[in-house]
């Protein structure tokens, strides 16, 4: 009896412990692709809290603008999950289309734009509702999505038609394609949606794209002292809010690339983990986050000071990363 | 072309037209390609489990169409496959001779050897390019050089020296060869000799199966004996229809391993190929075809895949011909083995990374680590410039 007490008492402590913890602490979620989970990683103490267990083949994940919700693409199993963030279960699912891979939300919160991989279709979903508001025919392998910070056009890239295609979100009609290098896998706004950032991972470049013109203004490339230019291969880019830095993963070359968001300028290689793929920021973008796939880790990165501070071990393939402030 | 035909094409085009409207509207380009199979008689075999599949390189040009097509619909592009599958080589050089007048410039020939040569003869001094989707044959990559051919398949040099890097690599370093009795198989042996020579293999013994017992019955009391030589490290086998190489496998005098036409083999292509984003040309290859996608499916794929790329060569003069974009330094096709793959100027060969798998599984792709090269890691396998005497272009 005096144990039990005990112990009951224990269980509050940890509870309250965890709680405050949580409370005070930015967590990242990483999606395992060949683990089927997410991997929780406390953003103060660097290391992994939890892991929930997740549709088959998880690849990018979002969240909702209030956190309450998390999104995660379940590749192998056709779906768009909708995981309650408070209680880590998954509470329904979005009929996202087949083989769901990256996906944008748009600033209205409601509307989801989803990459179909393997039927070259973006297909937009409203989470309210839960229905499909429109289908978009487009390139082969669709992957890369994002939604203007204005909400006016949503991109996608298609990898296999090495293009970008640009979708009026009022019509979801296609207004238009950029043609950049060979397979483009992400795309990224700048903050004020002046400029768009897109990778081509066979390419072995970066293009960013005017946006009112939807032109290439300047073609990033990346040549590594002692790696082949073949292995160069950008995928994820993350773009600081204050306009100074580009940071841009550079997959089998297991470095990320530091730009100068304004001349254009490569100051400086990182070496992170294995086939680095994608990227984010801590809440107050003191810290980048890398999801290295082939040693399923995820490297630290200080924005400050530019250097690497830890590796952290997840699951296999880390593939997706989304932090929670 | 009847007159109410063309009305409707006419109506069709406006349809289309009108429904892109909101986009750049541009007119529609007709590329055709040309498809060419000898379908020969399987040969009878002991091991005969496992038949490739009856439409195989066929399925592979149809996926790549229907790529070239997704792309082609923003582009103003229509791809068309042109098909003709006989037993009878009259039929297939009269087809390309029809599509040539209709104004085909583009042919996949999965065809042997000589009816490749042929070909390459009946299309000389005219602007067809041609891919060689089939042919393993050294010569052509050496010797007999043919200007308007290039190769998506894999040379047996390329094969042979992506696995002889790999046995280098984990220090598997005296080879048993056991060779068939059929013409490819020892052009396989031959490049077997020239990898080890050129990565530092020593093959302990040759021997040569000429054994006709049915090997399901026998292997066990036949191989043992067959195998017993001088200690090896692995067992190299050359016996590229399947006839009697699935049975070496725990067989062998020494218990080694067995590596070649069997076993772990190098490979263009294989099911179990899924990195690199090749899951997903393998799911859309599936979904069209209803089965796995062979090498020669890839090796079609990959060619009529190139013609579109050549065509997107950015800031390329549109009046270069598919030849020599092909062959530019800046053609690039992506071809999910986690480089970017390209022709080899002097040969027109693809270079590109070679597979090694058990029937289930990827083990490792060549080129290995630390076989390097001034231009490329890419022509450690095959042909290098100075190997061949072939010249399809100037230099860049």
């Amino acid at each position: 009896m005096i144990l039990r007490r005990y112990r009951f008492a224990l269980a509050l402590l940890t509870a309250g412990a965890l709680c405050s913890t949580q409370a005070l602490a930015a967590i990242a979620y990483v999606s395992n692709e060949k683990d089927d989970s997410l991997s929780l990683i406390d953003l103060d103490t660097l290391e992994v809290i939890n892991t929930i267990e997740v549709g088959q083949r998880p690849r990018g994940i979002t969240f909702s603008k209030d956190f309450s919700l998390l999104y995660i693409c379940a590749s192998d199993d056709d779906t768009v999950q909708v995981m309650d963030v408070a209680s880590g279960k998954i509470v329904h699912e979005l009929p996202s289309g087949a083989d769901p891979e990256q996906f944008s939300l748009h600033p209205d919160n409601q509307r989801l734009y989803i990459a179909n991989e393997d039927d070259a279709l973006v297909t937009v979903v409203d989470t309210d509702s839960r229905t499909v508001v429109a289908q978009i025919d487009v390139g082969v392998e669709p992957e890369g999505m994002a939604v203007s910070p204005d909400g006016s056009v949503a991109v996608n890239t298609s990898e296999t038609t090495s293009m970008l295609h640009w979708i009026d979100t009022a019509t979801h009609e296609l207004i238009d394609n950029t043609q950049v290098d060979q397979r483009p896998r992400h795309v990224e706004f700048s903050k004020d949606g002046s400029t768009l950032w897109a990778s081509a991972e066979i390419g072995g470049t970066v293009s960013v794209i005017d946006v009112a013109s939807r032109e290439i203004r300047h073609t990033l490339r990346f040549p590594i002292r002692g790696i082949h230019p073949d292995k160069v291969q950008p995928v994820g880019i993350k773009l600081t809010d204050d306009g100074r830095y580009a940071f841009v993963a550079l997959g089998p070359a297991n470095h990320v690339a530091v730009v100068d968001a304004n001349s254009f300028e490569v100051l400086d290689y990182l070496l992170v983990g294995r086939r680095v793929w994608h990227l984010e920021f801590s809440p107050d973008q003191s810290l980048l986050l890398t999801s290295n796939g082939m040693s399923g880790d995820v490297s630290v990165i200080d924005v400050d000071n530019l250097k690497v501070r830890k590796s952290i071990k997840v699951g296999r393939y880390p593939w997706g990363i989304a932090v929670k402030p | 072309m009847a007159p109410f035909l063309r009305h409707w094409l006419f109506g069709l085009a406006l349809i289309v037209g009108s429904t892109s409207a909101t986009l750049a509207a541009k007119p529609i380009k007709q590329i055709a390609i040309g498809y060419l199979e000898l379908q020969l008689p399987a040969t009878p075999l002991l091991s005969n489990v496992l038949p490739e599949p009856e439409d195989s390189g066929l399925q592979g040009a149809r996926l790549g169409i229907a790529d070239n097509n997704t792309a082609g619909r923003f582009l103003g592009q229509h791809y068309q496959l042109l098909e003709a599958r006989s037993d009878d080589p009259a039929t297939l050089t009269d087809a390309a001779e029809r599509w040539y007048q209709q104004g085909a410039r583009v042919l996949v020939a999965n065809v042997p050897t000589a009816n490749l040569v042929d070909l390459s003869r009946q299309f000389a001094d005219r602007d067809m390019v041609i891919f060689n989707s089939a042919s393993q044959a050294d010569e052509l990559r050496t010797e007999s050089c043919l200007d308007n051919v290039l190769h998506t398949q894999a040379s047996r040099a390329m094969l042979t020296d992506a696995l002889a890097q790999w046995l280098l690599a984990k220090k598997l370093r005296r080879w048993l060869l056991i060779v068939g009795t059929r013409e490819g198989d020892r052009a396989y042996a031959d490049a077997i000799k020239r990898s080890a020579k050129r990565f530092g293999g020593k093959i302990v013994a040759e021997k040569n199966w000429t054994f006709d017992a049915d090997l399901r019955r026998t292997a066990q009391k036949e191989l043992p004996l067959f195998t017993q030589t001088d200690e090896y490290d692995v067992v190299v086998v050359a016996d590229e229809p399947g006839d009697f190489g699935e049975f070496v496998l725990y067989n062998t005098w020494y218990p080694r391993p067995v590596v070649g036409t069997q076993g772990l083999k190098p490979v263009l292509w294989h099911r179990v190929v899924e990195q690199w984003g090749a899951a997903q040309l393998q799911s859309r290859f599936g979904k069209q075809s209803g089965r796995w996608m062979t090498a020669k499916d890839y090796a079609a794929w990959a060619a009529v895949r190139s013609v579109a790329e050549a065509g997107r060569i950015r800031n390329l003069p549109a009046d270069i011909p598919l030849k020599q974009r092909l062959l530019h330094p800046d053609f690039a096709l992506a071809g999910f083995k986690g480089r970017k793959l390209s022709f080899r100027p002097w040969n027109g060969q693809l270079r590109q990374p070679i597979p090694l798998i058990q029937p289930r599984a990827l083990i490792a792709q060549s080129p290995q680590e630390g076989f390097l090269h001034p231009i490329t890691d890419l022509d450690t396998l095959g042909f290098d410039r100075p190997e061949s005497r072939c010249q399809l272009i100037a230099d860049h």
